[in-house]
Order: C-alpha cells, then structure tokens, then sequence
C-alpha cells in the first residue's frame, strides 16, 4: 500500500469513527460533528471537483459525486452525505488497489528479461545489463539465473527451465553447441553462452513487446463500453435535471423530496464499474492465457476466439511431429533388424537414416564396405555377412521374396545373405496430444475440423482417421490453401474460422483466417508476425485451452455488463419513485464497481 | 509511426478514455489508444507532426487528471 492510499484510508478512519460517536451521542452538536466527518472524509473530492470545474469538465465523477453529497447536506440530511462519502472514497481505495494489484501480476508474469547478467572478457567477469550485451561475447549464466539473450552453448551442460515461456514444466537438457533461448531458467551447471543476437533482437523483447502491446488493440466490446460510457453520463445527469424540475412544476410534490431522488442520480452515473472491469477481464484472460504459453496479440482476439466454429489444421509440424521415427518393426528379431539396418545406413545422412539410427540408440561401428545404390537402398557387409537395406524394389531386384507390414510410411527391407530378415516402418508421427486436441474442440462446439496439407492422399487419410477427422484436403500447393482458406471464409457464417500452422511456409492463410494460431514459435519470427494467437511450445491441445481461456473471459465480460448496467438501471429505476436512496445508489455506484474488478480478476487468477 | 509512451499517474479508468477521445481528434492524428491498465499511450501518427501532438495531447491529460504527465 503506498503512501497516497495510506492517508486515505487514515482519513477515512477518522471519519467512519467520528460519525460513530455522532450517532451514538445524539445531541445539538451532531450536525456540526458529521459535518467534519464529512470534510474529513470528501475534502479532497471536493477540492478536485471544484478545480475540475474550473477547466470545464462538467461531467467529472468527482464533480457529480460533490454535487450529490452538498446537495444531501443542503437537505440537512447530514448522515447519508458523509456515509456515500464515505462509502465512495473505500471503493476508490479499493479500487486502485485492486487495478495495481493486478498490474503487479501480469508484470511479473512479464518478468522474463533478468536485471543484469555476467559477461566474461579475458577472463574476468563483468556484471553489465542486458541491453549492452554485444553479438559474439561470452555470457556466463549461473544456476538459478535467467538467460538474458539468445544465443548458443559454449560451455558446460544443464537443464533449463522454460515455464515462463512455454508454461512446459519439464525442463530441457542442453549442451555445448545447442541454441538456447532468452527468458528461461538455467537450473543446474553454470553456462557460458555466446550471443547470437542483442537484448532487443532476442525473444524475450520480442515477447514483452507482443504482450504489452495486445492490449492497444481494442475488442469491440471495449469499444461499446467506451463509446456508451461517453454518453451515459450526459443522459443520467439531464434525467436528474429534469427529475428535480419537472414533476415540483406540475405540483406533484415538494421540491425538496425530489431534488433529493435527483441526488441520487447523480451518485450512479458514474460508468465506472464498466470502464475498469472490461478492460481488466481482458487484460487478465490474456495475462492468464501468457502464463500458459499462448500469447493472444490483442483483446479483439479473444472475441473471435469464442466463436471458433471451423478449425483447419496444417498436418506437418501442427498435428504431427515433422520428423520421421521408426513406428513398427516386422521380424522374428527387430531388435537385430534395427541394428543391421541402422549400421548399413550409418554414412547416410538421409532423414530415414537418420530416423534409424535414432531408434536404435547406441552406438555403431563403422562399415568399411557399404555401397548406395540410388532409388533403391543400400548394400553393406556387416560381420562377414552381405545386408540389403532398401525399399520394396531393391528386394525386387535381388529377386527376394518379402513379408509387408500394415501402416502408413516409408518401409526399409532388411535382408542378410539373400533372406528376407524383417520390415522396417518409418513414418512421421502424431504428436501425443493430436488425438485429444481434437476430442476437446469437438467438446466445445467446434463444428468443422480440417485438416490440409501438402502432402499425399493415403498418409493424410490415415492420420485423418486418426483423429476422427472427416474433412481432409491433401497434395495442396501454399497458393491452394489460400484459396481453401477464402472459400471456407465465405462459406462460414455464424462463427469464426481459426487456422492453425507453424508459419513457415503458410503465413499467408495465418493472416486470412479469423485467427492464426502459429505453432512451436519459439525462434520463427515469421509466424510471430503473422499469427494473431503464438503458441511458444508445438503442443496442440492449446488450441482448446485458448479457446476455453476466450469463453470464460467473455462470459465474465458478458457478467460483468449485464450486472452492472442492470443493478444501475434497476437503482435508478427504484429511487425515480423514491423506493431506494442514496444509500443504495452509492452501492450502485462503488459496490458494482468493487464486485465488476473482483469478477474480472478471477479471468487470471480461476483455476481452469 | 507508431509511438508508445508511459502515462504516470493515471488513476481512473473513465478519464483514459476521455483522453483517447480527445487525443484521437487532434489534427495529424491516425489513431490513438491508452490503455488504463498498463497506463501506456500508444500514438499512430505523421511523423512531423509528433511533437506538436505530443504538447498537445499532454495539455489534454492535464486537463482531464491534472496530475497525470506522459513520460518521454
């Protein structure tokens, strides 16, 4: 609590424990007393009233909320002036407390960028901050620090943790040589980092400039709630008017009684309650939504991520690994096969070879007699024995009989001395969260999934059926998913159409669809560019989780309008025909704007 | 160009918005915005023009929280 709110809520004491006494004491002096309290508790509103007054801001809350509590005193209703007082000044109290509290916490959600960090020049090392940090030097990173720019191992191994930026919690190991990202947690050993760019260039900045500016966006909500309140005020304020004026004029009651119900007006014709909590539920799902490693770059976003009807994926690197793995071995001995097949390819550096050498794991001896054959495998003599690694043609040729296996991929044939050994299926495979990123979306109402990608048919068919997805859209050029994506625009009505791709080679539909959701973005500045929703990690169940984030800000958004606007209306309402005073006007007022923040700030903080 | 400044001490998320509006009808101005919570202003305009935008839109928070600056 700083000073400013320290000295309010003194003053604010003072005044509650004075109006006590008065009510306690009841005696002449009571009106003077409350009078004090009064001052104690308003003066300051009351000064910024009449200086805003003097630079013509007529419809200022401090304004209105004067003129309502001078008015109460001037009906000698003493103790109802200083109670709305009062009551106004613990809700501005509560409030700015409420706004910085939650600044606080999105600030150290964006507390990524470490202060300063060690550089090492000819052996000694120099604490300097990150920003002068230059391309080529030496930073040492101890356990427990955070890197300050990207860059790439020199020395020593651990394992970082990347929480902040992907919200993965287990951590990755590293080692000499590897590259290593700005923003995560150096757990064990001590590194030594060579940059590979500056503080400014590196992903943290990158990151905090996408976050801090997502807000400068604003949802069309946002921009209902600004433009209503620029009017609501006004119309209040001359209902007021015309409240205390009109009915006297016709006889219809004293002047007094309904100036008084005008009082009232004026105290809940502030749109606060509004003003702050839209924003803040938007602010505080997408600070929620950051922390999970899904980076929504502005508010209006989260609107078209709550109607997502249609979802189209890109299959390779989206839904799938991007990388080919070893997925079925056939053979009475797959274990021998693998080695024999992972020693006859070990001088290739193609992805299958890789991919199988991968799989086996240890290490291979070299092969001192291997011969390629081109389009069809490899021939190598591995311990006095002739192996025949290839494809389903190379078997052909060597005129041996083979066994095929089930599945989608590319099959090596593994054969020894001119015998069929055992089956090989390489394929690229799903991610472990494909199948339940799909089920989830289907949960939530999406009607349309896709799936489109450049590869062919049967692959495409089989991962479709995977995961139970019925549209599909294979062999497809970049400039053919473009023209996908415009049809499926138009056709879509109701909802909007979410793209999801790892933006290096589909940035253009990323920018055509409602949203772009790019994937594994760590490093593409591509796809950060052109995406509108950045997933750090290649996990695609945070689609529905985004989606899920979206729903729930807006529902609370949605509470947030209907609760205020409707506990406003009906006070207004009520106290028209003097059912409801002041006392409840000022709840109208700063207990709807208290209970709004409170609402808005479970969008950060609700479990799920 | 796009500009981003810092706002210090904007306490009330009504008059941000009265800023924005006020901000937004200056001459040269493209488009404005100032987001109550990170307390930033966030400037599009012609580039020759920032200065005098700037002076001006300064004298505009003042008048509307008198003792809200914008941090060069």
């Amino acid at each position: 609590m700083n000073k400013k709110r320290k000295k309010l809520l003194i003053r604010i004491l003072i005044s509650v424990a004075l109006f006590v006494i008065c009510m306690l004491l009841q005696d002449q002096t009571t009106p003077y007393l409350l009078l004090v309290s009064y001052l104690i508790a308003g003066g300051d509103v009351l000064f910024c009233a009449i200086r805003n007054l003097f630079r013509g801001q007529v419809f200022d809350e401090k304004i209105l909320m004067a003129i309502a509590t001078v008015g109460a005193v001037l009906l000698q209703e003493f103790p109802e002036a200083v109670f709305v007082m009062v009551f106004y000044q613990v809700g501005e109290l509560f409030q700015s407390y409420a706004v910085e509290k939650s600044r606080n916490s999105i600030a150290q959600l964006m507390a990524l960028a470490p202060d300063s960090a060690w550089i090492e020049e000819q052996g000694t090392l120099n604490e300097v901050c990150p920003e002068k940090i230059e391309i080529g030097q030496i930073v040492v990173v101890k356990p427990g620090e955070k890197i300050p720019v990207d860059g790439v191992v020199e020395f020593g191994n651990s394992c970082l943790d990347m929480a902040a930026l992907t919200g993965e919690a287990l951590p990755r190991d590293v080692a000499v040589g590897d590259e290593v990202i700005s923003g995560c947690i150096n757990l064990k050993g001590v590194l030594k980092i060579r940059a590979s760019k500056e503080f400014s260039d590196s992903m943290v900045s990158k990151i905090l400039e996408l976050v801090e500016n997502a807000v400068s966006t604003k949802a069309k909500t946002e921009q209902f709630i600004t433009r209503f309140s620029r009017w609501y005020t006004p119309v209040v304020v001359a209902f007021a008017v015309f409240l205390a004026m009109l009915p006297p004029l016709f006889g219809w009651g004293a002047l007094g009684m309904w100036c008084h119900r005008a009082l009232n007006f004026l105290v809940v014709s502030c749109p606060c309650a509004l003003v702050i909590s839209v924003p803040l539920s938007f602010f505080g799902g997408i600070g929620k939504a950051s922390r999970q490693g899904i980076l929504i770059k502005g508010s209006q976003f989260v609107e078209v991520l709550e109607r997502v009807t249609t979802v189209v994926f890109d299959k390779t690197g989206t839904l799938t690994k991007g990388c080919f793995s070893v997925v079925q071995i056939k053979s009475n001995d797959p274990e021998e096969t693998l080695r024999l097949a992972a020693i006859a390819e070990s001088a290739s550096n193609h992805p299958i070879a890789q991919s199988l050498r991968q799989a086996y794991g240890k290490e291979i001896p070299t092969v001192s007699q291997a011969e390629e054959l081109a389009g069809f495998g490899i021939k190598a003599i591995i311990e006095g024995k002739e192996v025949l690694a290839g494809n389903q043609r190379l078997m052909e040729q060597y005129g041996i009989p083979t066994q095929d296996c089930e599945g989608v991929g590319t099959r090596v044939f593994v054969a020894v001395n001119g015998v069929f050994y055992g089956v090989i299926l390489i394929a690229d495979q799903l991610k472990e969260q494909a199948v339940t990123a799909v089920e989830q979306l289907k949960k939530q109402g999406v009607s349309r999934i896709m799936l489109c990608t450049g590869d062919e048919e049967t692959t495409t068919k089989e991962i479709a059926k995977c995961l139970k997805i019925e549209e599909m859209y294979a062999q497809l050029l970049p400039q053919d998913k473009v023209s996908l994506m415009r049809g499926i625009l138009e056709s879509e009505q109701k909802g909007s159409v979410l793209f999801s791709g790892d933006g290096i080679n589909d940035a253009p539909v990323l920018a055509l669809a409602d949203v772009g959701v790019a994937m594994g973005a760590l490093g593409s500045d591509a796809a950060i560019e052109a995406a509108d929703v950045v997933l750090m990690d290649d996990n695609p169940e945070k689609i529905p989780q985004a989606i899920c984030i979206a729903k729930k800000t807006m529902g609370i958004v949605r509470q947030n309008i209907g609760f205020a606007l409707g506990i406003k209306l009906t006070v207004l309402l009520l106290s028209a025909f003097g059912i409801t005073g002041m006392w409840e006007a000022v709840f109208a007022d700063v207990g709807v704007s208290v209970l709004a923040i409170c609402n808005a700030m479970r969008t950060l903080y609700g479990k799920k | 160009m796009k500009k981003v400044y810092r706002i210090e001490n904007l306490d009330c998320a009504h008059c941000a918005a009265k800023m924005e509006q006020a901000i937004g009808k200056l001459d040269g101005v493209e488009s404005v915005s100032i987001s109550f919570l990170t307390q930033k202003l966030i400037l599009n305009t012609e580039e020759s023009k920032l200065e005098q935008i700037l002076t001006e839109a300064e004298k505009i928070c003042k008048k509307i929280e008198p003792d809200c600056a914008i941090k060069r």
